[in-house]
């Protein structure tokens, strides 16, 4: 088990380095740089527009030597100093970081708490209206955009009142409450943005879910469970489930990159401080030192997800191993 | 309109089916076939006839849209849907033709309005209006319905700057729904040249080839179209953003694609036939794309059909986060932009009316991939 985690993170090291320079050079290739506005301000003057280049390096164009001046503090262990933010990036990010994590990991939650009952429920009950409620509720999932989704969400908080409209916290309240009233108050404000997010995945997660168990259920040692009299109950909880459910964890690999995708526009619409706003805000200023962070740590999301992936497959699924 | 005549066509061709599969297919050819199987599959169906008439009202929006994309009536912002409020009896419980009411503002700051009885405007059919081109081709001004100056009709509102919805979302879809199709093709096209290469040649350049795909599927696309969107800049005219918006959509999308075909290319290459044309002499780039390519088609059909509504939502996205189609150009994307303001869609709750749309073309383009999925897997039919 050490020996594949450690493989599998030294094989990662490729992948941070082609990503990151890619995106470097994507920025250095692309029109303007964060200085552009302030050359445009007659107020400050030439020398010292220049002067700032110099410093934050932006004056070569030379990929390399612009990677090198990011990527060698960096292994250092120093990010940079973003320059829109007047703050240090790694204390941005650490300080977004947890949103995000706390949005996507609970909405990769709601959606395996509902994929996996309703995958069964529509395998066991193939070709009935119960399994074809379900087949058009994953439709529904699949196909509604993620904006659209939001905003309907938005607007169902404005109109009832039940959650908030957006936001992590109560911004008038947050200061005078207790430890355990903020958690209650920022999940409060997880309800429907999990929900958008959790939506996404659910669909896919139901569908393969459902013909994985179509397929288990046709198994010889499914009818020999059954012949030997154990109720249906227990030979789809004890039997069929955990073999149906291996495939379930091979997706959950593949679909973190969507899913993280997926988090920009519902932070995006729900006024969330994730890691997506805090990317999107850096790319459009320019913000090359945020931008890099941004984009190592979600390449870093990825490979940690799938290596939990593999991990739990080799936990369920007797037959592998991680050696 | 389009249940009855889907369950009427696949009738006959059910029983066909169930009396002998095997009459049924013998002497047709495989996308005959595939045509077959589809018309059996209702929801399928529904999911064609949806996009034929979306498609078709994209390209007739100049004609079906009362008034062009940018017709801004400063005085009449967030006038509420008229929909429901196109009269059918007068005031006396007659039976008229189609009309509505003039609406005259009350609050300019609440956008609230009221009826004016006396101005009664009936809604006409072929009326000439704002002059319009189809297709760059056919010019004219003569549109589906409207009223008479000074009556307006908002179909599904108007917006902030006292745009008809109704008409930008006629508008709209010709720019989101036609990124779906173009960017489809060239995706398409990058991802057989790509996947058939693989395949075909395996070895090194199939190595290469397939962790590229693996990088690009891994990737997180939006984070990544958004980087490749900075290379471009923001000064630019909105058909030059319409292509770079299909261009970078296809230059990640291709990946899924040259999967597949890859997949297939390298089972097809050992085929006797590709064995007797390599015999023959004829060259590689030949046995590619005249022998092998063709005979992934149905699965290129199925993929391309599924990968539409990425193309789809990820122009949505960009337009919902401004780096899209910009104002006054409609995008359905850049048309939810207004529900951003909590103020704007908890008064005005119709500015979300093209969401709806968005979710219709996805829907229906995931009925029609579905349905062509399960026609083109050869298990469901002899």
């Amino acid at each position: 088990m050490k020996t594949f985690l450690i493989r599998r993170l030294l094989a990662a090291i490729p992948l941070v380095i082609a990503v990151t320079f890619i995106t470097k050079a994507l920025l250095v290739a692309s029109p303007g740089n964060f200085l552009s506005e302030l050359r445009l301000n007659p107020s400050i003057s030439r020398e010292h527009v220049a002067q700032m280049e110099r410093m934050y390096h932006l004056d070569s164009n030379n990929v390399f030597e612009r990677y090198w001046f990011w990527v060698w503090p960096a292994l250092q262990g120093d990010l940079g100093y973003s320059f829109t933010k007047s703050a240090p990036v790694s204390s941005l990010i650490g300080e977004r970081m947890p949103n995000t994590l706390l949005l996507t990991g609970s909405a990769l939650v709601f959606s395996w708490a509902f994929a996996i009952p309703l995958g069964v429920l529509a395998a066991v009950y193939r070709n009935r209206w119960g399994d074809k409620l379900i087949g058009l509720i994953s439709f529904f999932g699949l196909s509604i955009p993620s904006v659209f989704f939001s905003l309907l969400m938005v607007l169902f908080a404005a109109k009832t009142g039940l959650f908030p409209a957006g936001g992590i916290h109560d911004q008038v309240m947050w200061g005078v409450m207790s430890p355990w009233q903020r958690v209650v108050d920022t999940l409060w404000h997880l309800v429907l943005p999990m929900i958008v997010l959790g939506t996404i995945g659910l669909a896919q997660y139901v569908r393969q879910m459902r013909s994985e168990m179509i397929e288990t259920l046709s198994q010889d040692y499914i009818r020999t469970a059954r012949a030997k009299g154990l109720s249906s109950w227990r030979v789809l909880t004890r039997h069929a489930l955990g073999n149906a459910i291996n495939p379930l964890v091979t997706i959950f690999g593949f679909s973190l990159a969507t899913l993280l995708a997926g988090a920009l526009l519902t932070e995006f619409v729900f006024g969330w401080p994730g890691l997506g706003t805090l990317t999107f805000e850096a790319l459009s200023s320019k913000d090359e030192p945020l931008v890099m962070a941004s984009v190592v740590m979600l390449v870093l999301m990825l490979v940690i997800g799938n290596l939990i992936a593999d991990v739990l497959l080799a936990i369920i699924d007797p037959r592998i191993r991680l050696e | 309109m389009s249940l009855p005549e889907a369950a009427a066509a696949s009738e006959p061709a059910g029983n066909v089916m169930a009396g002998g599969s095997a009459s049924a297919v013998r002497g047709r050819s495989p996308s005959q076939i595939l045509w077959l199987k589809l018309r059996r599959n209702r929801t399928a169906m529904v999911g064609l006839y949806t996009l034929a008439a979306m498609y078709a009202a994209a390209t007739l929006a100049g004609f079906i849209a009362p008034y062009k994309y940018d017709n801004a009536r400063d005085d009449l912002p967030f006038y509420p849907p008229m929909l429901a409020r196109v009269h059918i009896f007068d005031e006396a419980g007659n039976l008229s033709r189609p009309f509505v009411y003039h609406l005259v503002p009350v609050d300019r700051q609440l956008a609230t309005y009221r009826d004016d009885i006396s101005g009664k405007y009936p809604i006409r059919l072929f009326v000439r209006g704002e002059s319009y081109r189809i297709l760059w081709l056919v010019g004219s001004n003569i549109h589906l319905f409207g009223v008479n100056e000074p009556g307006h009709i908002f179909l599904f509102g108007s917006d902030n700057l006292g745009r008809d919805i109704f008409s930008r979302i006629l508008y709209g879809a010709q720019v989101s729904l036609s990124i779906g199709i173009i960017g489809i093709l060239i995706s398409t096209i990058i991802g057989m040249i790509v996947g058939g290469v693989a395949g075909y040649f395996g070895g090194v350049t199939d190595f290469a080839l397939m962790r590229t795909v693996e990088v690009l599927l891994a990737l997180p696309s939006l984070y990544f179209i958004l980087i490749l969107r900075q290379l471009f800049g923001t000064g630019t005219s909105s058909t030059q953003i319409y292509f770079i918006i299909v261009i970078i959509l296809a230059f990640i999308g291709w990946a899924t694609e040259a999967r597949v075909i890859r997949g297939m290319v390298m089972s097809l290459r050992e085929q006797e036939y590709v064995i007797a044309a390599r015999a023959m002499g004829f060259s590689n780039s030949r046995i590619i794309i005249r022998h092998i390519l063709p005979n992934t088609l149905s699965f290129v059909i199925v993929t391309a059909t599924l990968s539409v509504p990425f193309f789809i939502l990820s122009e949505v996205a960009l337009s919902f986060l401004g780096v899209g189609i910009q104002e006054p150009e409609a995008s359905w994307g850049n048309m939810l932009i207004a529900a951003q303001s909590n103020r704007i869609l908890n008064d005005f709750p119709w500015v979300l009316i093209p969401g709806a749309f968005i979710f219709l073309a996805v829907m229906a383009w995931n009925f029609l991939g579905d349905g062509l999925r399960d026609a083109a897997d050869p298990r469901t039919l002899g």
